[in-house]
């Protein structure tokens, strides 16, 4: 089932990236460059996802306190945390042709940084709190601010300075994809929506893995203790 | 005893302890003048560059002594276990962190208005044309800075390598704060003074949505 998964996911990775180099029409302006958009979005999209998953278990587990919105929580902090590098990374590599510079402090750029930095900060209050019930507690509260706080962010970067073009799918007139690039923009999205879903499965299952192996260590030094107080028994 | 009432006790008490020592408002006091003190050694401090930096500089510091000064607010309480005490009292826990968050929302706006006066003969500025207006600016930023400050106080509260990681969670989240509040503090500051009522609003949007979600979410920052 995991191993089908996997393939699954591995052959519409590749098979996006062939439609990618030779389905997809060449931009007339950026030329070449202009393929890293389906990477570039694609991930976005997927972190917004991602993130957005985050925020649905942090809301359950704060009104069921059941450690399964917790670990949901962390596995999707982190693949999203992960996505969110990638749309880092990606787009200065397509800036910098593009645009000349490869940072510039616009709205959405600007937004998506201290997306990242919130998360960073998500996962570091998760690796400073020992208890499980209260890393879950804390890390959800926190976890609710910060999602609220992300429109916040972008409509304050908005009203002050703004550079990225206006978005191109479903913008206002005059913009639109061609429907080849639509299309391949939306394999490409499923693909990197099925390596969302792998990881954060595969993530799950190691953090449910660590709560059993936590449970059974304490079942072990409690039998570690009878079993001396037993020999103590007998030695007397 | 209904929520408002508990939240004024709790005020209460918190002003109470504040005053014994006086720990937060001198920090908070001396560290701002700490920080614009040394920062007029990195630009010309005349009066047009004021304009151009100052504002910023201000807001920054502030934020920085919000987010090192806070953090006690849930700790102190560790001490001699009072957050218990507290617990047990038939109150919301929302009165609780209410409480707090307009003891440290006070504390901060007096540290502020000591601190305004010594800004404006440091950097030659002129406050009193505007004085109503800043005051209103300052008064929403600072409401935001206490309300998120206050619930992350209590959400880092059993964390190793606290006093770190509060700043850690409180600045990026205080990212629409810095903006709005620079902004419209500039505009006050310009030659031509605007008062722009955008960034006002930016600064209420913050207040109402963190004041929600911290009701939203209080019984989990209270509880053991």
């Amino acid at each position: 089932m995991r191993l089908t998964a996997a393939l699954l996911v591995a052959l519409l990775v590749a098979a996006g990236a062939y439609v990618i180099f030779f389905v997809a029409p060449t931009e007339l302006r950026q030329r070449e460059i202009q393929r890293i958009f389906y990477f570039h979005v694609g991930s976005a999209w997927t972190a917004g996802v991602a993130f957005f998953i985050v925020f649905i278990a942090n809301i359950a587990f704060l009104f069921r306190r059941a450690m399964k919105w917790d670990r949901l929580a962390v596995s999707a902090a982190e693949v999203g945390l992960a996505f969110c590098t990638v749309v880092l990374i990606t787009g200065p590599i397509w800036a910098k042709p593009v645009w000349g510079v490869a940072w510039v402090w616009d709205a959405r750029l600007t937004t998506t940084a201290v997306l990242w930095l919130l998360y960073v900060s998500y996962l570091l209050l998760r690796s400073f709190i020992a208890d499980a019930e209260r890393r879950a507690v804390a890390s959800a509260a926190f976890g609710v601010f910060a999602f609220l706080d992300v429109p916040l962010v972008y409509f304050s970067i908005r009203i002050w300075r703004t550079q990225h073009p206006s978005p191109v799918i479903a913008g206002g007139e005059g913009s639109g994809l061609d429907p080849v690039m639509w299309n391949v923009f939306l394999f490409n999205w499923v693909a990197l929506l099925g390596v969302m879903a792998l990881l954060m499965w595969k993530r799950y299952r190691v953090e449910t893995l660590r709560h059993e192996i936590e449970e059974l260590e304490v079942e072990l030094e409690w039998r570690a203790g009878e079993a001396q107080n037993q020999a103590v028994a007998v030695e007397r | 005893m209904s929520a408002l009432r508990a939240a004024v006790v709790i005020f209460g008490k918190e002003l109470r302890t504040e005053f014994r020592t006086r720990e937060l408002l001198n920090t908070t006091v001396v560290f701002v003048l700490m920080i614009l003190i040394l920062f007029s050694f990195t630009m010309d401090p005349t009066a047009e560059e004021s304009r151009r930096f100052t504002s910023g500089l201000l807001w920054l510091a502030i934020l920085f002594a919000g987010a090192l000064m806070l953090f006690p607010s849930f700790t102190r309480e560790q001490a001699n276990d009072t957050l218990d005490a507290l617990r047990m009292a038939p109150v919301p826990a929302f009165a609780i962190v209410l409480g707090k968050v307009l003891a440290n929302f006070a504390f901060l706006t007096l540290a502020e208005w000591l601190m305004l006066p010594v800004f404006s003969v440091l950097y030659d500025v002129s406050l009193v044309r505007v004085l109503w207006q800043m005051l209103l600016v300052f008064a929403l930023g600072t409401l935001g800075l206490a309300v998120t400050g206050t619930a992350f106080s209590a959400v880092a509260a059993h964390a190793r390598m606290r006093e770190m990681l509060l700043p850690l969670m409180l600045l990026p989240l205080l990212t629409p704060v810095l903006i709005a509040s620079v902004e419209a503090t500039a505009a006050l500051l310009a030659r031509e003074p605007q008062f722009d009522l955008t960034w006002v609003k930016i600064l209420l949007g913050f207040d109402v949505v963190f004041l929600a979600a911290t009701y939203l979410v209080a019984d989990a920052l209270v509880e053991e």
